[in-house]
């Protein structure tokens, strides 16, 4: 209980520390439109490629963009977490009773209402431009519950790597190296059907295209809703994995000190 | 009495660089204990083990008769911690802070609230106790950094380098709020500091630290008294020093301790006033021209020197140019100066 309770306590710190930024605000709630509206644009003439299901390519592109948006902005949840180390923050709080792992989660926390928020700013994007969720409420909650999991997964990742390098250059570097292969090594542009046989292959093993297949099964119609709670299962273990391990990393960061 | 803190043969290293080598100490309850000690003496790095940040590569300590190593939590609650470098959430106002602090140490409510009220009035800090941290002046983030150390009612606090590089009103105001709380609450407190006057006002046993190790320890009073005589600083003219400035001392009788460092020149003698006229007149007798000389009694200055077998301002300034090994990546080195 009291681990719960410090990490809320964390996670309400760093909504605090968010609010307090608003270009920042700004920025993570104008990027997604922007990723919506610019490929919906950019790539609208994908419908004509022949074997492309379906009539409209917004239609197809919002899971993917969704997905896309929690996996880049949780990338940077790290920045946080060094920006303690190089102010003293974070000795202070390993000098203090608390567990270690709520300093990790209340850190996702704050990214999961990130996410979250995001997520809502598409959907609502999405709707006013006219994409329909034949998925309903349900469908969309999945989608979201994908996005969410796999943001806390690579937001754990994101702390673990910053723990051990303690550098804002190494964590920028890594994440920058990692966004965009993970995002095209997906479905979120292009049916499976249309995508090279290896990339179809290496996307299998892609936590992001999880999300992405998982989150669009969703939110058609006729889901198969044990496809898609594999997928969420197979993502919660990912971000389990990936919690466990950077609580791990503070004690690689300890034997620094 | 008993004591509060125990460190028994602490070593550690960071790399090939060792920095403490054999540290021991104990502190009684209810004192100012003073770690006195260059930049990189190893005053940090002990601050560090006895807090539970670092684990030693062997010794033992305890604190609040807790074993560092076996029960840290038990410690983490009994401490308090005011690190070199600040630990405060620039981004949250001083109120968030101490009761973020306190929150993690176990405390809820109204008894928390009241607890954060009444340290921010202590600190002077009610008025600006909404403002975000980022807007205090480095005066202000210290006195919240004591606010964030004494939340939870510690019973033993640790300052490392409180007061650097603050101006000096602002050091003496620190070092009132220091004399309080050990008068007014009885805490027991590690102060760690690189200026003799600090520690020379504030705490009640001294330990001089030098390269990991103790090397003497006793009030301030005891250590100056385990000085006989007076203490002679000579200043040469910096464009004649040749190698002989020993040389030419050593047919002044009573001339004790000699250690010369580029243009300084340290001595002790018995009466001073009778000792610097032949000191002059042999410096003088091999063409070393004199700029300044002062006599006085020995200061923690002159017990550093002693034991240390060299100056402080030496001892500090070569730890500069020393590479670091001991640096964590993003920072200077644990005893570093605050950036």
């Amino acid at each position: 209980m009291t681990a719960l309770s410090d990490s809320w306590a964390l996670t309400v710190r760093d909504l605090l520390r968010l609010w307090r930024q608003p270009w920042f605000i700004a920025i993570v709630l104008v990027q997604p439109v922007i990723w919506l509206l610019l490929f919906g644009e950019l790539f609208q003439r994908v419908i004509d490629i022949p074997g492309f299901e379906g009539g409209d390519y917004k239609q197809y592109l919002v899971p993917g963009v969704l997905v896309m948006t929690a996996f880049f902005s949780s990338g940077w949840n790290g920045m946080s977490t060094i920006e303690d180390l190089e102010r003293g923050v974070t000795d202070r709080l390993l000098m203090t009773p608390a567990r270690r792992w709520p300093l990790i989660v209340g850190r996702l926390g704050q990214n999961a209402v990130q996410v979250l928020i995001q997520s809502l700013v598409i959907i609502a994007m999405a709707l006013a431009i006219g994409v329909t969720f034949d998925g309903g409420v349900l469908g969309v909650t999945a989608l979201v519950l994908a996005a969410l999991l796999l943001g806390t997964a690579f937001a754990a990742l994101s702390n673990a790597l910053a723990l051990v390098a303690r550098q804002e250059e190494s964590l920028i570097g890594a994440v920058t190296f990692l966004q965009l292969p993970l995002t095209f090594l997906s479905t979120a542009f292009m049916q499976e059907e249309l995508i090279p046989g290896w990339v179809a292959t290496v996307a299998d093993y892609n936590p992001v295209n999880w999300a992405i297949v998982a989150g669009r099964d969703a939110v058609q119609s006729g889901t198969d809703w044990a496809t898609v709670a594999g997928y969420c299962g197979l993502l919660a273990a990912f971000a389990l994995a990936c919690t466990m391990l950077a609580t791990r990393a503070f004690r690689a960061y300890q034997s620094s000190v | 009495m008993t004591s509060a803190i125990q460190a028994d043969g602490l070593i550690k290293s960071y790399g090939d660089v060792r920095a403490l080598d054999g540290l021991s100490f104990s502190v009684e309850e209810g004192t100012v204990f003073g770690l006195l000690g260059p930049n990189g003496a190893g005053k940090s790095t002990t601050v560090k083990v006895l807090t539970t940040l670092a684990r030693p590569d062997e010794g033992r300590a305890t604190v609040a008769n807790h074993d560092v190593l076996g029960e840290p939590g038990r410690v983490r609650r009994s401490i308090g911690v005011v690190a070199q470098r600040s630990g405060v959430d620039r981004d949250l106002t001083g109120r968030e802070n101490v009761k973020l602090q306190g929150h993690l140490q176990g405390m809820r409510g109204r008894d928390l609230d009241r607890r954060v009220d009444e340290l921010l009035g202590q600190l002077g800090l009610a008025d600006a106790a909404s403002r975000v941290a980022r807007t205090y002046s480095g005066g202000m983030q210290r006195r919240l950094d004591i606010a964030i150390g004494l939340v939870h009612r510690p019973r033993v606090l640790f300052l490392d380098e409180p007061t650097t590089g603050l101006d000096p009103e602002v050091r003496a105001a620190m070092w009132q709020e220091i004399e309080r709380l050990k008068d007014e609450e009885g805490l027991t407190i590690l102060l760690t500091t690189h200026y003799m006057e600090e520690a020379d006002q504030l705490a009640s046993r001294v330990a001089i630290v030098d390269r990991g190790r103790v090397v003497a320890e006793g009030s301030p009073a005891e250590l100056k008294a385990s000085l006989d005589g007076e203490a002679v600083h000579v200043e040469l003219d910096g464009t004649s020093v040749n190698g002989n400035v020993e040389a030419a001392l050593q047919g002044v009788h009573g001339l004790r301790d000699v250690l010369v460092e580029g243009r300084a020149l340290h001595a002790r003698v018995d009466d001073g006033a009778r000792a610097v006229p032949a000191v002059l007149a042999a410096l003088d007798a091999h063409s070393l021209p004199v700029t300044t000389v002062t006599v006085a009694r020995p200061s923690l200055d002159d017990v550093y020197l002693r034991y240390a077998g060299r100056s402080f301002a030496e001892a500090d300034r070569t730890s500069h140019e020393r590479p670091d090994a001991a640096s964590p990546p993003q920072n200077a080195g644990p005893d570093a100066p605050r950036k």
